[in-house]
This record gives structure tokens, C-alpha cells and sequence, in this order.
């Protein structure tokens, strides 16, 4: 593999200035062989995933192309989804709204349950369990998210149906929230299922970067009279705050993205409504899963789009959370 | 010199935020320590009594460390530690159940070798989080912070960035920020392991000044491997050795001065002229 080498380690034609100039000095060193084969490497490897993932953007933006085009930006405002009817009517509205609350309620689970969970198992656990509870952390991130859908379906969602039509009885009169008609099919219910999926690997960092908060500091706090509540507060927190926004947005990204749970749990329903504890919605991916099977060529075309809108999603938030997570110090180990 | 009798059922009034004019008296009782199965330290009775400045001194590895950090319950953090005998501070021991740990804490404050200010909050956020940490209300939180800075000898470093973060302060700054934050929630003890060890001379000498400046204030403990310093600072001077394959025990306590001049060990004797260690 052949890179070109920006720094130019061979020597130029432009004249150096003289060492004395005041301004500051161009910097060079010579690389040593080794050096740039490692370079090498590291660069294209890295220069593979710059590729995959522009190759994918532009897959998917010629798939999207005659969708985009049909429906211009009502494809955004949309929300029915009738690509091969007569006339074409679709757009991601409904998809999108119905991925970003069950990933908001999944993620409104996940986070505090993983923060507290490492918390618990860096601070409080006996030394005798810490180590086999780690385990079983990181034993559940591995547990296929089939297997967290199925158990949701046939268990969770029916043992909270009493609670979550009790809480539609006490507070849906007033709550628009809380109202429903029918439960049990629900984005809610969705969002729960993904949280089940999103709480072992987001715990299992979070975890991780907490157990780094600097010793030294936290016996700083104790020494001053602090709980361990308060050394949590003053130091293990404010230290890992990089690393849970970067847990949690790898937990989000899988949330944003999760098919099985939303496919077998949600009603499906391309609507738009306050009521997250009613039957239907859809997301962009259980969407995708779903009208995949019967859809003729705009359909594609259309659900190549609603991918693509999905894809831009996921990248941007990933670009904020990095961006978020390098201004802090945990956020290096992320 | 005896100890005021002080009582410690009063409350802490928010002027009493600068403490009383006497630390408190600690006192080690046969204090023995273990890692795990190794003992590391044996019988060590040392009375460290107000207004005076205390020295632990010894090589490497005697139990110093260990001995500064059972006097405020920092020891049994260490998840295999354990230790036998008691400390007592004014005459409770601070192991027992009628004093709280955090309380122990608190009254018995620490520096560590490592400055460890919190690097994220800002230098006033330092200074008054031992007030957030225990739970504490005071009228006067700016002032307490530029007391307390004051009697640290850093006020007049930091007066103007008291919002900048702890963490772009010189090494020697931020361990005088970290005896500042100490200071602020009104210990009676302030135990020091090798405070200086990791800083300049001028930084050094900056800190040798605030503790002669507290010494009537609070009660002073100091470990540290310098043998001028343990001589410009102390007036208790307490000799620690651990022969190989052994714990550590004190060899020979007394005033400063007299350790010094006319130790009664040979082994003394050999430390203190740097023969050994
Ligand atoms: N956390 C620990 N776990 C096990 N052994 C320790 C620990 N801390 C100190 N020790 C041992 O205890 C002995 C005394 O250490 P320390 O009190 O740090 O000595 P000093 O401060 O006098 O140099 C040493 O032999 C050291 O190896
Ligand atoms: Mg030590």
C-alpha cells in the first residue's frame, strides 16, 4: 500500500527561513521505517471505514433518488406511507416520530438504571460479588436482542398490562400522555423492550469508565469528611461524565436502530399522537422491516430514503456525542 | 504543655468556620496495622498534642503512610487492611461507635503527597466543597473561601481567578489550595504525608511558613523525608524503622530538637546524620 507522505520527508525545494526569523518554527521529524508502516496501516485502516461508510451514504442516496424526487419536501412532513398507490403518498414523518420516542423512553430507562448499576457495583457491591456482577453485565450484553423482543412480548408487556391501564384509568382523563384506548401494542412498550437491549452494553462502559475515576481524588473527598454519596457526586460522576454520554449514545445508536423490538411489539400505525402508552406507531426501522416484503419500485426507492434519513440521524448525533465526549476526561478511555 | 479541655458537644456556629484557637490532642494507642496477612506496623503509642507540630520520619517503607492514615480512618479503605489498637482525639477514640466516620473525617484532616484538588471545579468550588461534602450551611461562604486561602498562603495567587479551574494552578499552588479546602471545614488535626515531596523549593518553603502559621490553630502532623524540614517544622519528632522481614515500629520519639542533637539509638542516630535510608 502506498501512501503519500503529507509532512514530506523529502527534502523540498522551498529554502528554509532562517533559524532567527520570529515566527514560529515548521516542525518536522523523520519518520524511522517501522514508523511508517505502522502509519500505514493505522491510516488505512481508518481510510477502509471513511470508504464504507461514504460508499453507504452514496448507496443509499442513489436508492433514495426517484423517492426524493417524487416527493420533495413533503417527505419530511409526511406521514401516511403509500409509495406504490396513486398517486405516491409517503414521507418519514410517522417513522421518525415513532423512532425518537421509543429511543427517548428507552434511553430515559437506560441511562439512570446503568449509572446506578455501575454505581452499585464500583461503590457498594461486597468485593466478593463485584467481580461475578461484572460479569453478568457484560454476559447480557451479549444475549441476542431476539431473545430480549420475544421475552418482552410474551412476558413484560403482558405483566404491565394491569399497571400501565391503571395508570391510563388514574391519570388518562387529564394527561394527554397517558391517555389510550388500548394498551399493549404501544411505543412505550417498544421503547422498553430497547431498553432491556441498550441497559447491559451502556452499563457494561459506563461501568468501565467509572471504575478509572482517579483514587487519589476520591480519597480527597472521604478526607474532607465526604460520603460516599458526596465522593460520587464531586468526583466519580463529574470524571465519567464523558464516558456516560458516550455509553449512552452508543446505547442510543442501537435504540435508533433496534427492528426486532418495535417489529413484534408496536401496532403498526403511521400516526402521530402525545399517546405513548396507545397501541400503534411505527419506527424507521421496524418500517423498513415491515413494508419491505410488498413494496414495488417507489417503495423501495421510498424506504431506501426513510434508511438514508436514519442514517443521517444516527451519524450526526454519533458527531455531537463525540464531540461532547472530547471536551471531558473520561472522554479519552470511550 | 497540656491540652485545653475543649467541649465538643457544641454546636458549630457559622463564625467558628475559622476554628477555635487550639487543635485537638490525637493521641495513638498501640496501634498495629496489617495488609492482608503482613503486619506492616507494631505498637506504636505516638501523643500528638495541640499547638505542637508532630514529625513521623523514617525510610521508605517503615509504615509512615500507613500509621498517618489509621489516625483518620483513611487506612480501612484499603479493601485488606486492618489494624489493632485505638486513636484517640481529645480523649474519644475515633474508632468507637460514638463518633461518626465522616465526623472523624472531617476533624481530622489530610493532605496528600499527590495534590489532588478536584481539577474540574473551579478554585473557590475547592475550597468550599468539604462544605458541600459535609452538609455544612455557612452565611459567609466567600468569606470562609478567602480565609481560608489566606491562612493557606494563597490568597494573594489566586484572588483574581478564584473562577478559574484547579486544574491550571502550579503543582505547589494546588497543594496549597488543597490545605486551603482542608482548612475550610475546621479540622482539628491536619495530618500531612509528605506534602512537599513533590514540589520546588520556593513552593516548599511557601508551605513550611503556612504550617508554622497554623501550628497554634491546629494540631499539625507531618510525615516527610526531609530531615531539615522535619527540623525547621517540628517540635515532636517520632523515628520510624522497619528491619527487614519486620514491621515497622517507632525506634525513638521526643522533641525535635533533642532527636537530633543527641539520639539515644545508634539506629537514630544513623538516619537522622544520612547514613542510611
Ligand atoms: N495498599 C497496600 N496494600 C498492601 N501493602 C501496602 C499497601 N500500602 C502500603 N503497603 C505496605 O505497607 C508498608 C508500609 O508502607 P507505607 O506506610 O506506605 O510506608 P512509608 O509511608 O513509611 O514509606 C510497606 O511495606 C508497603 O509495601
Ligand atoms: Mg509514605
Amino acid at each position: 500500500m502506498q501512501t503519500t507522505d503529507p509532512q514530506g520527508s523529502v527534502p523540498s525545494d522551498v529554502p528554509e527561513p532562517p533559524p532567527h526569523a520570529d515566527e514560529p518554527r515548521k516542525l518536522e521529524a523523520r519518520l524511522t521505517d517501522a514508523d511508517r508502516v505502522y502509519r500505514a496501516v493505522v491510516s488505512s485502516g481508518a481510510a477502509a471505514t471513511l470508504l464504507l461508510i461514504t460508499l453507504i451514504g452514496v448507496f443509499l442516496l442513489i436508492g433514495a433518488w426517484p423517492a426524493l424526487k417524487e416527493a420533495g419536501f413533503s417527505f419530511l412532513t409526511e406521514k401516511v406511507w403509500t409509495p406504490d398507490g396513486q398517486p405516491p403518498r409517503f414521507g418519514v414523518a410517522a417513522m421518525m416520530f415513532g423512532t425518537f420516542v421509543s429511543a427517548v423512553v428507552a434511553m430515559a430507562i437506560t441511562v439512570p438504571v446503568a449509572v446506578c448499576t455501575s454505581l452499585f457495583i464500583n461503590e457498594y457491591a461486597p468485593r466478593a460479588v463485584r467481580r461475578s456482577l461484572t460479569s453478568l453485565v457484560d454476559l447480557m450484553a451479549a444475549i441476542p436482542s431476539l431473545i430480549f423482543a420475544i421475552w418482552g412480548l410474551f412476558f413484560l408487556v403482558p405483566a404491565l398490562a394491569p399497571i400501565e391501564d391503571w395508570v391510563v384509568a388514574q391519570f388518562g382523563g387529564w394527561l394527554p400522555l397517558a391517555e389510550a384506548s388500548a394498551t399493549g401494542g404501544s411505543l412505550f412498550n417498544a421503547g422498553l423492550i430497547v431498553a432491556c437491549m441498550t441497559i447491559p452494553i451502556t452499563t457494561s462502559i459506563i461501568r468501565e469508565v467509572l471504575a478509572q475515576a482517579p483514587r487519589h481524588e476520591c480519597e480527597g473527598a472521604l478526607a474532607l469528611g465526604g460520603t460516599r454519596w458526596g465522593m460520587i457526586t464531586s468526583v466519580v460522576l463529574p470524571f465519567g461524565k464523558g464516558g456516560i454520554i458516550g455509553g449512552s449514545m452508543l446505547g442510543l445508536g442501537r435504540a435508533l436502530g433496534e427492528t426486532l423490538a418495535a417489529t413484534l411489539i408496536l401496532s403498526i400505525a403511521f400516526e402521530i399522537k402525545p399517546r405513548i402508552l396507545e397501541n400503534g406507531g411505527i419506527t424507521v426501522a421496524s418500517g423498513i422491516a415491515i413494508e419491505f416484503r410488498d413494496a414495488k419500485e417507489m417503495g423501495l426507492s421510498a424506504l431506501m430514503a426513510a434508511g438514508l434519513a436514519l442514517f443521517i440521524v444516527t451519524f450526526a448525533i454519533n458527531f455531537l456525542a463525540a464531540m461532547v465526549v472530547s471536551r471531558s476526561r473520561s472522554g479519552a478511555s470511550t | 504543655m497540656t491540652a485545653p479541655e475543649l467541649d465538643h458537644t457544641r454546636p458549630m456556629a457559622p463564625q467558628e468556620a475559622v476554628p477555635g484557637p487550639m487543635g485537638g490532642v490525637l493521641e495513638g494507642v498501640d496501634v498495629s496495622c496489617w495488609f492482608g496477612s503482613r503486619k506492616v506496623l507494631e505498637g506504636v503509642n505516638i501523643k500528638m498534642d495541640a499547638g505542637v507540630v508532630t514529625a513521623l520520619i523514617g525510610p521508605s517503607g517503615c509504615g509512615k503512610s500507613t500509621f498517618l492514615r489509621t489516625l483518620n480512618r483513611m487506612h480501612e479503605l484499603v479493601p485488606i487492611a486492618t489494624l489493632a489498637g485505638s486513636v484517640l482525639l481529645d480523649g474519644h477514640d475515633i474508632y468507637g461507635v460514638g463518633l461518626r466516620l465522616t465526623e472523624v473525617r472531617r476533624r481530622i484532616g489530610m493532605v496528600f503527597q499527590k495534590p489532588n484538588p478536584f481539577p474540574a471545579m473551579t478554585i473557590a468550588d475547592n475550597v468550599a466543597a468539604g462544605l458541600k461534602l459535609t452538609g455544612k450551611k455557612v452565611a459567609d461562604r466567600d468569606g470562609l473561601i478567602e480565609a481560608s486561602l489566606r491562612r493557606a498562603g494563597l490568597w494573594n495567587e489566586v484572588r483574581n481567578r478564584l473562577d478559574a479551574p484547579a486544574g491550571g494552578l502550579s503543582g505547589g499552588q494546588q497543594q496549597r489550595l488543597c490545605i486551603a479546602r482542608s482548612l475550610a471545614v475546621s479540622p482539628d488535626v491536619l495530618l500531612m504525608d509528605e506534602p512537599c515531596s513533590a514540589l520546588d523549593p520556593t513552593s516548599t518553603r511557601r508551605i513550611e511558613e503556612t504550617i508554622l502559621e497554623l501550628k497554634d490553630q491546629v494540631t499539625i502532623v507531618i510525615v516527610t523525608h526531609n530531615m531539615q524540614q522535619a527540623q525547621r517544622v517540628s517540635q515532636h519528632c517520632a523515628f520510624f524503622l522497619a528491619a527487614e522481614n519486620e514491621p515497622g515500629r517507632v525506634i525513638e520519639q521526643g522533641p525535635t530538637d533533642r532527636l537530633f542533637s543527641d539520639p539515644n539509638d545508634p539506629r537514630t542516630a544513623d538516619y537522622v546524620n544520612g547514613r542510611f535510608g
